[in-house]
């Protein structure tokens, strides 16, 4: 698999509706992997602490909302980033057994786990002769 | 059209840098419609710095990245930061849907202001931002000048 460049711009969300606090929200980069038992889900969240991560799930729709708190140390002399909230939204199929869903967060990655309904999973039919 | 750019006694040597880059960026957003922008080398990763009385910090954004790969040198006035991400998850029977973050090596060099003292630097990894601790040497420390009187 080839592998993916890094890139230093941040994905700004620009969402239908306005956000009520100030400051910039961004689109954290994902990846997301599907197995025979599951659908993977990998987010980059630097500087978001346990506590300040949402992971919301309404009706078919998963929501990360993650919340950075910036660090006061000194006085900016030369900024080449922005921290900011993050925030994505992904619809999520019936497929998925919404109860077993397990997250994880560690080093600034978000490893969402969402395991596929047993309904869903892929099935060797016989052929009778 | 010309402007002066006056020059800075030695307080910070990415100041000329700043000038042509707002020059530019105030150029393109009154053509543009007034966006925020922030200042680009194009180098990964991305590195803040700010600076108080005793120290100069230098922040980066580096997700997933291990302590281990990363490798951290300073001489006098300049840092180096050099690593790799390492986060494809590879497998028979994983199909990727989406692939967007990046991976592999890189290594940045940034030329601080003023000389640090390269003994006491002090480098953190929490939730993948790497805080980097720089005391300024003694001779670049502000010092308060006593006047006297006759």
């Amino acid at each position: 698999m080839v592998e993916k460049e890094f890139t230093v711009d941040k994905k700004e969300a620009k969402p239908p509706q306005e956000f009520t606090q100030e400051g910039p929200v961004y689109n954290p980069d994902v990846d997301i992997y599907e197995t025979d038992e599951a659908l993977v889900l990998i987010a980059d969240l630097p500087g978001v602490l346990k506590e300040n991560l949402d992971i919301d799930l309404n009706e078919n729709t998963l929501t990360i909302n993650g919340h950075v708190e910036s660090t006061k140390l000194g006085t900016p002399v030369y900024q080449e980033y922005q921290s900011g909230d993050y925030k994505r939204s992904f619809t999520i199929s019936n497929v998925i057994d919404q109860s077993k869903i397990q997250a994880e967060l560690k080093n600034g990655v978000l490893r969402v786990k969402l395991p596929k309904a047993e309904t869903a999973k892929p099935r060797k039919i016989e052929i009778r002769t | 059209m010309a402007f002066t750019i006056f020059q800075p006694t030695g307080y910070n040597r990415l100041y000329q840098y700043d000038l042509l880059q707002n020059e530019m960026n105030r150029l393109f957003d009154s053509f543009f419609g007034g966006q925020r922008r922030e200042k680009r080398s194009g180098g990964f990763p991305a590195l803040n710095v700010s600076q108080d009385s005793d120290n100069v910090y230098v922040f980066a954004e580096l997700p997933g990245v291990d302590g281990n790969d990363l490798e951290i040198n300073v001489d006098s006035d300049t840092l180096h930061i050099k690593g790799q991400r390492k986060i494809q998850e590879t497998g028979k029977d994983i199909r990727y849907h989406r692939q967007e973050r990046g991976s592999g090596q890189f290594s940045r060099s940034i030329h601080l202001p003023f000389a640090v003292n390269t003994e006491k630097v002090n480098a953190e990894m929490n939730q993948g931002v790497l805080t980097i601790t720089l005391p300024k040497a003694e001779e670049a420390k502000p010092r308060k000048i006593n006047i006297k009187t006759a």
